[in-house]
């Protein structure tokens, strides 16, 4: 158990939590609950992509009196995939505001939340 | 019973994905090249004490530009599939707002903005930025929307604001090409202190309008869905 460090710690929840957000949308018959499937398999992939940048022992990429400029190479994790974490937890909210919106259009039609309720394009 | 099947087999082939990965995985030690680069010398090049935000404004500015974009499209879609219905707003059943809500939402909700307002201007001295920013004015929204849900929301207003440091943006980033380096350059003004609230050059200013413009778009979502939960 002494090798069980932070990064691999993280990146054991992303995965986890990847692979619980692919069930509940390939299982679940609940429009609500596969929005939410969804948005745990978003987030499990931002809790991998951080932990690939971590690096060991360091602390966050902001020079303050903690870490000052001349040695901010020695104490700070990589700043780009922190960047790029930000970038798509914004879009994956967007993608989720447009993933209810579209359940709330399709409950309006047919007032049902059921997935096999929605079979007009099945053949 | 197939379906079953095949739901396993996906899932133990995203393990399998995942694995290698994992297998592989040592965590790592030093920093890559180019973040080596950015620690080094982004305090010379940007100015920004949060190197997170030097990234995301400058030095891939365009990146977050594509992004705004994107969550402008999600609003301007969520907006056309719920077309605000005036009419129907009276037919709705509401529980009264208990005393408690109604009075905290009036206290926070003015603390909540003004934390919004200064985490985006911090953006580039402490943890935060335009995006957290913009989401906390939104989440002062819900909470007015939660303690009085008939409450009318001006979109004119949210969408004045929404275009106006959307434009602003995109001419700040065409200034940089006219008088500094590149396409969203920061160093139109000049970088100041290091540390201090007026460096980093252009970056609070974009940092300002990613945050209002972010905190309107995200409005809007909430108003738009918030008003069409009686036609449901």
């Amino acid at each position: 158990m002494e090798n069980l460090s932070l990064e691999i710690v993280t990146l054991i929840t992303g995965i986890a939590l990847l692979l619980i957000g692919i069930w509940g949308l390939l299982t679940q018959k609940n429009l609500i609950k596969m929005v939410i499937g969804f948005a745990l398999f978003d987030t499990g992939i931002h809790i991998i992509m951080v932990s690939i940048g971590y690096v060991k022992n360091r602390t966050a990429p902001i020079l303050d009196q903690a870490v000052k400029t001349n040695q901010a190479a020695e104490k700070i994790v990589d700043p780009v995939p922190q960047a790029l974490v930000l970038t798509a937890i914004v879009i994956g909210l967007g993608i989720t505001a447009l993933m209810l919106a579209f359940v709330l259009k399709m409950y309006q039609k047919k007032k049902s939340l059921e997935i096999n309720n929605f079979n007009d394009l099945k053949w | 019973m197939v379906k079953n099947t095949f739901i396993f087999v996906l899932l133990v082939g995203f393990v399998f994905l995942f694995f290698n990965l994992f297998a592989d995985f040592t965590g790592n030690t030093e920093l890559n090249k180019l973040a080596g680069h950015y620690a080094e010398s982004g305090h010379e090049e940007v100015g920004a004490a949060n190197l997170v935000t030097a990234v995301v404004v400058t030095y891939r500015g365009l990146d977050t530009l594509g992004e705004v974009t994107i969550l402008f499209l999600s609003a301007a879609i969520v907006s056309f599939l719920l077309k605000i219905e005036t009419s129907s707003t009276d037919d709705r059943k509401l529980r009264t707002t208990s005393e408690i809500l109604d009075t905290a939402s009036k206290i926070l909700v003015p603390v909540i903005f003004i934390f919004g307002i200064y985490v985006f201007i911090n953006g580039h001295l402490t943890p935060g930025g335009g995006f957290q920013g913009g989401a906390i004015i939104a989440s002062g929204l819900v909470l007015i929307l939660l303690a009085k849900p008939l409450r009318q929301i001006s979109q004119k207003l949210i969408s004045i604001v929404e275009s106006i440091s959307g434009l602003s943006f995109v001419l700040l980033g065409v200034a940089g090409i006219l008088f500094a380096a590149g396409f969203l350059d920061n160093k139109i003004l000049s970088l100041g202190e290091f540390g201090t609230i007026f460096s980093a050059g252009l970056i609070p200013i974009i940092y300002i309008f990613v945050g209002l413009k972010v905190g309107a778009e995200l409005s809007s979502i909430i108003t738009n869905l918030q008003e069409n939960q009686n036609e449901a």
